[in-house]
């Protein structure tokens, strides 16, 4: 039972095949139970189709499956001997960017989809570019549909150049082609006969090997506070005084007898323990759920950061960040006022200016722009009426990365990466 | 953390631990975020699963939230027992919103039939007891490898005045960050475990060597057979004279109302035989035994737009 977990994304334009190679990975693994396979089969039957839609097993609404399209994120669990597996499903319609921005934010890994008869199109692109603007540390892109190129190398070839040459202006840590037939099973599960010239793993054995253990930040100790346990007990000595300061690790390795730093005070002090309900632990990393106690009396509460004294997040207020808009029903223009939600810290903010928007499918920078819409991202700068402890999203996602809220709806309408802050 | 985890490389964490401190992570979240919380707790094992996930997030302090039963009256009396049981253990307190109670005061109407079930009126005794406490999160145990309808459910599920479920007007939910904003009469359905899966729920309950009720546990018992489900022989369910009762060796691979959930054939008396059964099984665990979710393709989905868990 002792495997880990990695989780991933997928994406691509609608037909190419992206259902079909998630049915297939559910199915090859076993973890499609018989019930859902009749039910899909039935459904296929009513359809008149003449094949089991795979497909359909990841429809999950009745909109989405009377439409016959997926409309929204979705989760879907498999497990292999060597890993658990969920996969975001992000849809390929309308949307887009906000569904594969939602999904892509807690990916270990993304697999774009292309259609090798089609090539790169602008979407796959795209896709790409969001997949590296979440900063999804490895990157896969599946050429599908290989059957029907007749398994040629030489397509394969020409796809992979063309996008290993635009893959040179995104930040793209790790980056693996595989060729396949989601319909026909190629290099999904086994390595392909049909495609002996390829010499890489298969898609699967891909995902269950990627080393992801180093992706999250080991570096900088980052320990957002989030709730402060104090049990109150007047007539139990052990807990008359106890102090704990509960959260998830964001950065770094804690280790008892750490000197600490608290932010907002500047004040430092010594980690006593690291409590679990199991018991003291030697180490906390991310992304465990532990509680410190701290040697020194500080007053401290929910929304402030404990970190190295020699190694500190920018206390900022004023900061610049890439902004994916995600509400259908408001515009962003300078000076919006909004709610933001950063690590355990919620303040008040306003957007000072929009420095400009980015073509996903070009990346163009329009500097000439006076407000975002929905599903559009863009660079702006913030002013928050209180500091945050934010990192560069580049250096650390967890206290990089933020959500915007609108305070008249209570919705959440974007999606924010730190840049850059002081 | 289990020393089993010494397996994977250093600074890794097994699937369950990466879960539970998810799980630990989102039940803070609430009792930081929001007023008036409440744990959904019916003695089935998701939620005893929960139950124990919110007192190791609090530990060593005490879960600084009630937990609420939705009682149909038609429960398994081991089920209401361990109940009781439990929560004394835990030192939280109870609050049961009871469906008799509705019917007796005539706001809702018992169903008849031959699959009358109360499990649909849940939905107006939750939604009333979520109105009388003023509860503004609510956790619940479903997972999102449960049914199709809930793979797309956010962790942190908004509800309307009304207790409804739109699925097409949900929050993105980015990195470990949740909007918890609500307006008075709104609340939101909170789901700590929704990255479980069945197999994860039983590994982790034979990794804590958490107790369940009896039930879960292969057990003689009087039952018979329709459509294909062995429903217990029991006071509440409509049996024609065509079916027949006989006795046979059963366990429960979800808990519900003893009208709908359906028991399944086993042996398994140890935690390890029921995960050894449950990784072998080709059928999902609603769909081998719960009634409620036969009616039709998208009955899952409808119920959870009124309101249901
Ligand atoms: N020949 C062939 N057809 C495929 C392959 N993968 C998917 N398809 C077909 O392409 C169509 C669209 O696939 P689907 O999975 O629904 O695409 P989605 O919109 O990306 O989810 C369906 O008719 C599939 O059967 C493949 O590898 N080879």
């Amino acid at each position: 039972m002792s495997t880990d977990i990695l989780r991933f994304a997928t994406a691509g334009s609608v037909d190419d095949g992206k259902s079909t190679l998630i049915g297939r990975l559910l199915y090859d693994s076993k973890s499609i139970f018989e019930d859902q396979l009749d039910s899909v089969e039935r459904t296929s039957r009513t359809r008149g189709e003449e094949q089991t839609n795979l497909a359909l097993l990841t429809d999950g609404l009745r909109a989405e499956r009377e439409q016959g399209i997926t409309i929204d994120v979705a989760y879907r669990y498999f497990a292999t001997p060597r890993r658990t597996f969920i996969i975001a499903d992000t849809p390929g319609h309308i949307q887009y960017t906000r569904n594969m921005v939602t999904g892509a934010s807690n990916s270990d890994l993304a697999v774009v989809l292309v259609d090798a008869r089609k090539g790169l199109q602008e979407q796959s692109r795209r896709h790409a570019f969001l997949a590296t603007l979440l900063q999804v540390p490895h990157l896969v892109l599946a050429i599908n549909k290989m059957d029907l190129v007749d398994y040629s190398q030489q397509r394969f070839e020409e796809i992979k150049e063309e996008f290993s040459a635009f893959a040179t202006k995104l930040d793209v840590t790790d980056l693996t082609f595989i060729p396949i037939s989601a319909l026909h099973g190629d290099n999904v599960v086994d390595r392909s006969l049909n495609m002996p010239w390829y010499e890489g793993p298969s898609l699967l054995h891909h995902l269950e090997h990627v080393h992801i253990a180093s992706d999250r930040n080991l570096k900088d100790v980052r320990f957002p506070v989030q709730y402060v346990i104090r049990p109150h007990k007047a007539d139990d000595p052990e807990l008359h005084d106890f102090r704990g300061y509960a959260g998830q690790v964001a950065g770094g390795v804690l280790k008892p007898g750490d000197e600490v730093m608290h932010l907002p005070s500047g004040l430092t002090t010594h980690i006593d323990a690291i409590i679990t309900a199991d018991g003291d632990v030697q180490e906390a990393f991310s992304p465990m759920s532990v509680t410190l106690r701290l040697a020194d009396d500080i007053d401290i509460s929910r929304g402030d950061m404990i970190c190295r004294p020699n190694n500190k997040p920018h206390a900022a207020q004023d900061i610049d960040a890439m902004l994916c808009w995600m509400s259908e029903g408001r515009k962003l223009t300078p000076r919006s006022k909004l709610v933001i939600k950063h690590t355990t810290r919620t303040a008040k903010v306003m957007v000072r200016d929009i420095l400009y928007r980015l073509d996903v499918n070009t990346l163009h920078r329009d500097e000439d722009v006076s407000e975002l819409v929905l599903n559009e991202i863009g660079r702006v700068n913030l002013r928050v009426t209180q500091p945050l402890f934010v990192d560069e999203y580049q250096r650390n996602r967890l206290t990089g990365g933020f959500i915007l809220i609108d305070e008249g709806t209570n919705t959440t309408v974007a999606a924010g990466m730190v840049t850059q802050a002081n | 953390m289990s020393q089993s985890s010494q397996a994977l490389g250093r600074y890794q964490l097994s699937q369950l631990d990466s879960l539970e401190a998810e799980g630990i992570y989102i039940m803070r979240e609430v009792a930081a975020e929001f007023e008036r919380p409440v744990l959904l707790f019916s003695g089935g094992k998701d939620s005893v699963v929960m139950l124990h996930l919110a007192q190791k997030a609090f530990a060593p302090g005490p879960i600084p939230f009630p937990v609420m039963h939705v009682d149909t009256g038609h429960n398994f009396p081991e089920v209401i027992e361990f109940r009781d049981r439990r929560v004394a253990e835990a030192g939280v307190r109870l609050i049961v919103a009871s469906v008799q109670e509705q019917i007796d005061a005539g706001k809702v109407t018992e169903p008849t039939g031959r699959w009358a079930s109360r499990n649909r009126l849940q939905t107006a005794a939750l939604l009333e007891a979520i109105e009388e406490h003023n509860i503004t999160a609510a956790f619940g145990g479903a997972r999102r490898d449960e049914e199709k309808a809930r793979a797309k459910e956010r962790v942190f599920s908004f509800r309307d005045e009304f207790g409804q479920w739109d699925p097409k007007s949900q929050r993105p939910e980015l990195w470990n960050i949740f909007n918890t904003r609500i307006n008075p009469g709104e609340h939101i359905r909170v789901f700590p475990l929704s990255n479980w899966t069945e197999l994860d729920i039983w590994g982790y309950i034979a990794r804590e060597k958490i107790e369940l009720p009896d039930i879960y546990f292969a057990h003689s018992r009087q039952v018979f057979e329709r459509d294909g489900i062995l429903l217990a022989d029991n006071p509440y369910v409509n049996r024609d004279d065509s079916e027949e009762v006989f006795e046979a060796t059963v366990r429960y691979r979800t808990v519900g109302d003893m009208t709908c959930t359906g028991a399944v054939r086993s042996t398994a008396t140890e935690i390890e035989d029921v995960i050894t059964e449950i990784a072998a099984t080709r059928i999902t665990e609603r769909g081998q035994t719960r009634a409620d979710d036969r009616t039709s393709e998208a009955a899952m989905e409808d119920r959870k737009r009124e309101g249901y868990f």
